[in-house]
């Protein structure tokens, strides 16, 4: 393979000048000194992963096998009480649960949103570059300041939203958006679909844009109606795009914190708990790290497990 | 591009892939989303020094944002009356422990932190204090000092930490819907079953009036303002040791009962079930609250044109008790510079600072000598805040924090139960307290 390599980039026609002085590469020079060039690019990217990837996923690992208290430090082996542990807390069944659910809903309406706004948006026409900016307006807003925004707007003893229903006359008492288990999860919900269907719209609307314009002129010709053409060509040209969402989004929904801690710390009476927060909990109010980093490697394993699939899936809607 | 790396090569990219996406989640979440040497500080109990040093040192220091004011205060008036110099870093609450558990696994903690009083015992076992044994015996008022504080500080006999903030739990009425209600207001309630009264009363008044408040999904908040009731009472909320929950007594069923029947009809204003704590002490200087306990903390910071008294929390049938929080501060087992630290914290319990910095502040003083001074008799309402710390109680537990302050811990499971559920469940959810307090 390097010969090959090497014969490829070798010069077949030219004869050396008579005055070159300096002895020609070799071929097996050459690539070496490619090789080196190579290293030398991923380098930067080598050391940021091993000193902020690899480095703490090793400490973690160790970290899940010991007994480790946040004031005190490494105090020996605790393995496997740490996984086993984590597993028997009250609040992990359900938490896994809980997060699974979130996933769902949240992966679902999102991307179906998100292609929606795409679709609005696709055609150069008065308005759609206004529009696009105005759905893509609150991604440039961080998760945490997100989430505190709609928890001022939805407190019901300082928040607007429970006013102006109350003003409308469309409720008697004040709303309680984030009181009962549901109207947690679906007012958390609303704020992630309104937070990142923008950008996930950006996503797909290059998908969109990448699919030739000649394929739809010669659907219409051939007489396809839009649901066709949207089924037929479409989608299936999309393809790419979606599973680069839906592994985003799965992912990011899986590890879902920020929005819960801040909206509903759990609450209430536990119901809205996602996994994620348990590590956090395990680590900072149980100040136990041993048992909070066997929870972050099982939902390390459970991450690379969904992502090799995902992956897998892309490949094949690739290759097909 | 075709692999060229056999049936092995396929997996082998999938895997690396996934890793790399990993990675880089780990870096940006998307749509969801020792033991410690005491090598310096104050060791052996530190020189037997009342006064510390004032050489020029730079200082640094840590507190957390709920006592900020207070902190900001005593370090200004430090700052500009000592040649040493203390940097102050106040840290979001909430995430104060985690900060302090980092700092100490990596030996970089300040020379002075503060700490909500409540989490005190695990950082003296934890070795994260210098022992100031011998510095605070040498203080020629430490028999005055907030003893529920010290106690809360004192490990294995030695003495880590002095008062440095106190925050008590009181009843704040306003005295203008007393009126309205027809109610005495220089008459606050001295019994849960007045108090229920009165909260009655007042709410009758309607127009958007409601009779009290409280944070019905904030476990800080109920250890703080329920508690005192049971021990007004005479009763104990946990053994000596921090182990064991008594939170199922008769005494403790009957507080829950008249917060039970706040909810059911109606008395409470709007958002109980839901403050997390975050906006419970915003409701009353509304001004459309009856009656409710508060942190004392607050009373300087009530509007003006509110006229509001300040009673001691009762027990059911009478008697009355407080909840002695607010931050203990220490000299870091690591710092270098003890005697310099020790030199603000003997300052800050001196008469000139409890007096003109705190007290002027309308805050509680941490010396029982000086409850009554220049400030609180121009407001007897400060004396009674004052008076009300021989009185009080500090809870003495390692496992606080994860059983009372975590909003997923096992006692804000049992309140809720018990308040905003039918009370049936209230011995089962004690033996849960039990259980993590012994974890």
């Amino acid at each position: 393979m390097q010969v090959k390599a090497a014969d490829r980039t070798a010069p077949t026609h030219r004869s050396p000048p008579e005055h070159r002085t300096r002895p020609r590469r070799t071929p097996t020079r050459r690539w070496t000194s490619r090789k080196a060039q190579g290293l030398a690019y991923a380098a930067p990217t080598a050391v940021f992963v091993t000193v902020f990837f690899l480095l703490p996923l090793l400490l973690v690992g160790q970290m899940s096998l010991s007994d480790w208290p946040l004031l005190a430090g490494d105090r020996g082996v605790n393995a496997p009480e740490n996984y086993t542990d984590a597993a028997d807390s009250t609040l992990f069944w359900p938490a896994v649960r809980f997060t699974l659910l979130y996933t769902v809903i949240v992966t679902v309406v999102l991307l179906v949103l998100a292609l929606l706004l795409a679709l609005l948006v696709q055609e150069f026409r008065p308005g759609a570059g206004f529009f696009r900016t105005v759905y893509f307006l609150p991604s440039a807003l961080g998760l945490a300041s997100a989430s505190l925004l709609f928890w001022g707007l939805y407190s019901p003893t300082t928040g607007p939203l429970s006013s102006i229903l109350e003003g409308l006359g469309l409720v008697d008492d004040p709303v309680s958006f984030l009181g009962t288990s549901t109207s947690a999860l679906l007012s958390t919900v609303f704020l992630i679909v309104w937070k990142f269907a923008g950008f996930y719209m950006l996503i797909l609307l290059v998908g969109l844009q990448r699919i030739p314009h000649e394929v739809y002129e010669a659907a219409r010709m051939d007489g396809a109606s839009r649901g066709q053409i949207f089924r037929s060509i479409t989608l299936p040209l999309l393809r790419p795009s979606l599973a680069l969402c839906l592994l985003l989004c799965v992912t990011g929904s899986l590890l879902a914190f920020d929005q819960f801690f801040i909206l509903t710390k759990g609450g209430p009476d536990n119901t809205t708990v996602t996994v994620v927060q348990l590590i956090y909990r395990e680590a900072f109010q149980r100040l136990d790290l041993g048992t909070a980093a066997a929870l972050s490697i099982m939902v390390l394993a459970v991450l690379l497990l969904l992502n090799v699939l995902q992956f897998r899936g892309l490949r094949r809607a690739d290759e097909s | 591009m075709g692999s060229t790396a056999g049936p092995l090569g396929h997996t082998r990219r999938l895997v690396t892939g996934a890793v790399a996406l990993l990675a880089a989640a780990s870096l940006v979440t998307a749509c969801g989303s020792g033991e410690d040497d005491s090598g310096g500080g104050g060791g052996k109990g530190g020189a037997v020094d009342a006064t510390g040093t004032d050489d020029g040192a730079k200082l640094t220091m840590w507190t957390r944002a709920a006592t900020r004011p207070q902190s900001e205060a005593l370090v200004k008036a430090y700052n500009a009356s000592h040649k040493n110099e203390i940097e102050l870093t106040v840290i979001p609450t909430d995430d104060y422990q985690a900060k302090v558990g980092a700092a100490a696994g990596s030996k970089d903690l300040p020379d002075l932190f503060a700490s909500d009083v409540v989490f005190v015992p695990n950082y003296t076992s934890s070795g994260l204090f210098a022992d100031i044994t011998g510095r605070v015996d040498a203080l020629p008022f430490a028999d005055k000092l907030a003893q529920s504080h010290i106690k809360a500080g004192t490990y294995e006999d030695k003495k880590y930490v002095v008062p440095h903030t106190l925050d008590l739990s009181v009843l704040f009425y306003n005295k203008e819907l007393y009126k309205q209600a027809k109610l005495d207001p220089e008459k606050p309630p001295t019994s849960l079953s007045e108090w229920d009264q009165q909260a009655r009363a007042v709410d009758a008044l309607g127009k958007g009036v409601n009779g009290t408040f409280f944070g019905g999904n904030c476990g800080g908040c109920g250890v703080f303002t329920w508690w005192p009731s049971i021990w007004a009472a005479g009763d104990e909320v946990l053994n000596k040791e921090g182990t064991e929950a008594e939170l199922s007594s008769d005494t403790a069923k009957k507080v829950y009962d008249t917060y039970r029947g706040w909810v059911d009809d109606d008395i409470v204003a709007p958002g109980a079930r839901d403050e997390t704590g975050t906006t419970w002490t915003g409701v009353f200087p509304k001004g459309k609250v009856g009656v409710m306990p508060m942190p004392s903390t607050t009373l300087g910071l009530m509007p003006k044109d509110l006229d509001l008294g300040v009673a001691p929390i009762p027990g059911p049938d009478g008697g009355k008790s407080t909840f002695v929080g607010g931050d203990a501060i220490g000299i870091s087992a690591t710092s270098k510079s003890a005697d310099q630290a020790w030199n603000f914290l003997a300052w800050s319990l001196g008469d000139k600072a409890q007096v003109d910095v705190v007290a002027a502040n309308k805050d509680v003083v941490a010396r029982t000598d000086l409850a009554s001074n220049k400030y609180s008799d121009a407001d007897p309402r400060l004396v009674t805040i004052n008076e009300l710390v021989t009185d009080g109680h500090t809870p003495y537990a390692l496992k606080f924090g994860q059983t009372f302050n975590d909003p997923n811990g096992p006692w804000l499971t049992l309140m809720r139960n018990a308040v905003f559920g039918d009370g049936s469940k209230i011995d089962k959810d004690n033996e849960a307290v039990s259980a993590s307090l012994s974890d």
